[in-house]
């Protein structure tokens, strides 16, 4: 558990869902706000300036891209942790890809959560297995000739594909690191360093993979 | 009463003439004389037995109604070619009578008036009543401002000179048949201000009818959504209040309408039953569906890459289906992660789950379910299986199916 209490502001137009997601983290977290639009997360969050956004994927008014994209406008160190009920490739990769430091989906448990919210505030990223799973796939194959290749962004190493393939198949860090035989801060660099690469890489396939691949 | 159509029995030609024999009920020959004398009557009759050959289909194999033409407006199109044949004769006539008459009429409006006339006749009579009316508006210039005011007056002008030019080059052209020219450039003068005046009218039209198709498919998409909705989720959520106090129902019920409408929204809505099980991911969906039925746990079901189901492919399927289940009944954890990687050289499957495990050594002696559904399985199709687990470790599952042995080399 962290010292200090995590502040963390609430955006999902579902308002039950809300609630739900306020009551499993009353006690685990400091909930500064809520919103259920773009508009009005865009204003709470300037107001309260929250240590963690946890932000839903859909939202009316533009998505949680555009809160992103608003936000760290100004505010470029904002950390936002997206949650969906959506696994379409397409709306994950694009919020990670606005800056969200991690994806997670809504059945996530109250602990999970909680870990989760801890683990982006640290500045660290966080898979789900899906996430994951998207992933691979997106850097899988060669890239199309003639497509300007910056080995440093548009590849995985294969130490980063062992370990997303890891998260894939359920491991959590603790137990990835175990089964790898390295420390948890080994396994967080390299999901945290695929994380920059999926957000600044200029991969073609990401764009064109996302549009028109539709995994589960 | 037959409908007009070429007779495929009956032909010498095409069947055209034995077709509209049979309309008509009159015998074959009939029909046939006929037209051989319009097409010695400067040819008339070979263009209209060319057009009728277009435009008739042809009679269906047997003599039972074509079930699938008849739709609404069989009726309809019935009573066009009806008309329009109708329309036809009495051109044909009317200028056979005035050729007649006067001896000086030109020959070569015959068969042009003829043309056009049948092609009004098919236009106008196969339309609907409502079509008619906005068609009969649009142009007085009623139904849209395009065709109103100044445009409306320079269009005829510019159309009737065209006409009344094409008119008076036929008539000054005694002996068309030895000048081809000449009639050529009157025809197509002719034609040029049928579309001056006709052009943007039609082009309306269009317009028109494209509008009405898209407004009738959107209507159409929003009917098939509302009957989706309302056969599985609306349903399903009568279900589950029902079953409130069965958390574990609920849950799968929950569960399961979800893959359900997921696969509907973002899978081109191929019902996960039929074509899209041909496919990997498709059947794994089935799998998970099948099992969170059964038992109550969740499967988080990852998959990189597809691949259609052959009958090796089948054959890991049913061995992760079986550790699946294997996971449910045994592991005593609600969670169990299977990923699924398609390469280039195989595929690669895992099945996780964080439960009690077991000690593998001393159980795959006695327990059937793990040697033969698994790796047996596996063996069988030149694959491998391989387990990983411990007392309190959890389980995981690891199968590989190489790509067929006769691709690899």
């Amino acid at each position: 558990m962290p010292t200090a209490t995590c502040r963390v502001f609430l955006v999902d137009d579902h308002r039950l869902f809300l609630s739900g997601v306020r009551a499993e983290l009353a006690d685990r977290v400091e909930i500064v706000g809520e919103a259920v639009d773009v508009e009005s997360a865009i204003e709470g969050i300037r107001a309260t300036q929250p240590d963690v956004v946890l932000l839903d994927v859909h939202l009316p008014g533009g998505g949680g891209r555009t809160v992103i994209e608003a936000i760290r406008r100004d505010r470029p160190q904002a950390v936002f942790l997206a949650l969906s009920v959506s696994d379409a490739a397409e709306d994950v990769i694009g919020v990670i890809r606005a800056g969200a430091r991690g994806y997670v989906t809504k059945t996530i448990s109250a602990d999970d959560l909680a870990a989760a919210i801890d683990r982006v505030r640290d500045g660290d990223a966080v898979f789900s297995p899906r996430l994951a799973g998207f992933v691979l796939d997106a850097f899988a194959g060669d890239l199309p000739p003639g497509a300007a290749i910056d080995p440093e962004l548009d590849q995985l190493t294969p130490r980063e594909r062992e370990v997303l393939r890891l998260i894939a198949r359920g491991y959590t860090y603790k137990e990835l690191a175990r089964r790898l035989g390295v420390s948890t801060k080994t396994v967080e660099t390299h999901v945290s360093s695929v994380l920059r690469k999926l957000q600044l890489s200029s991969r073609h396939e990401l764009t064109r993979w996302a549009t028109d691949r539709r995994l589960v | 009463m037959q409908r007009l159509a070429r007779s495929r029995d009956d032909r010498v030609i095409a069947g055209v003439c034995a077709g509209i024999a049979r309309r008509l009920g009159v015998d074959p020959v009939v029909v046939r004389l006929a037209a051989v004398v319009l097409a010695l009557a400067n040819a008339v009759g070979v263009v209209i037995y060319v057009g009728a050959w277009a435009m008739l289909p042809e009679q269906p194999a047997t003599d039972e109604p074509d079930l699938d033409r008849r739709g609404e407006r069989a009726e309809d199109s019935r009573a066009g070619l009806k008309s329009a044949l109708a329309v036809g004769c009495i051109t044909v006539g009317i200028l056979i009578l005035l050729k007649s008459v006067l001896p000086r009429f030109p020959n070569g409006l015959v068969w042009p008036a003829t043309l056009v006339a049948v092609g009004f006749g098919v236009v106008w009579a196969r339309a609907d009543e409502a079509d008619r009316s906005r068609w009969r508006g649009a142009l007085l210039g009623e139904a849209d401002g395009t065709l109103t005011g100044r445009g409306l007056w320079l269009r005829l002008a510019c159309g009737g000179t065209l006409l009344i030019c094409g008119f008076g080059w036929f008539l000054s052209t005694n002996s068309a048949l030895s000048d081809l020219g000449t009639v050529g450039v009157a025809v197509l003068a002719t034609i040029l201000g049928i579309g001056v005046l006709l052009g943007p009218w039609v082009r309306t039209l269009f317009n028109q009818l494209g509008a009405e198709r898209r407004e009738r498919i959107r209507s159409e998409q929003r009917a098939e959504m509302a009957a989706h909705l309302h056969d599985s989720v609306l349903q399903t959520l009568a279900l589950i209040q029902r079953q409130a106090d069965s958390p574990q129902q609920s849950r799968s019920l929950a569960r399961r309408q979800e893959r359900e409408l997921r696969a509907w929204l973002f899978d081109d809505r191929t019902p996960a039953s039929t074509a899209a099980a041909q496919r990997l991911v498709a059947v794994l969906d089935q799998i998970s569906d099948d099992v969170e039925a059964d038992h109550d746990v969740t499967l988080d079901v990852v998959a990189v890459g597809d691949c259609p189901v052959d009958p090796r492919v089948e054959a890991l399927v049913a061995a992760i289906r079986e550790a699946v289940v294997n996971a449910a009944k045994h592991s005593g954890e609600p969670e169990v992660s299977v990923y699924v990687e398609v390469t280039d050289d195989g595929i690669n499957a895992y099945v996780r789950d964080r439960g009690k495990g077991f000690d593998p050594a001393a159980v795959l002696g006695d327990r059937r379910g793990i040697a033969d559904s698994i790796i047996g399985r596996m063996a069988r199709v030149g694959g491998v299986a391989s387990i990983r687990s411990g007392p309190g470790e959890g389980t995981e599952v690891v199968l590989r199916l190489p790509l067929e042995s006769g691709e690899e080399e």
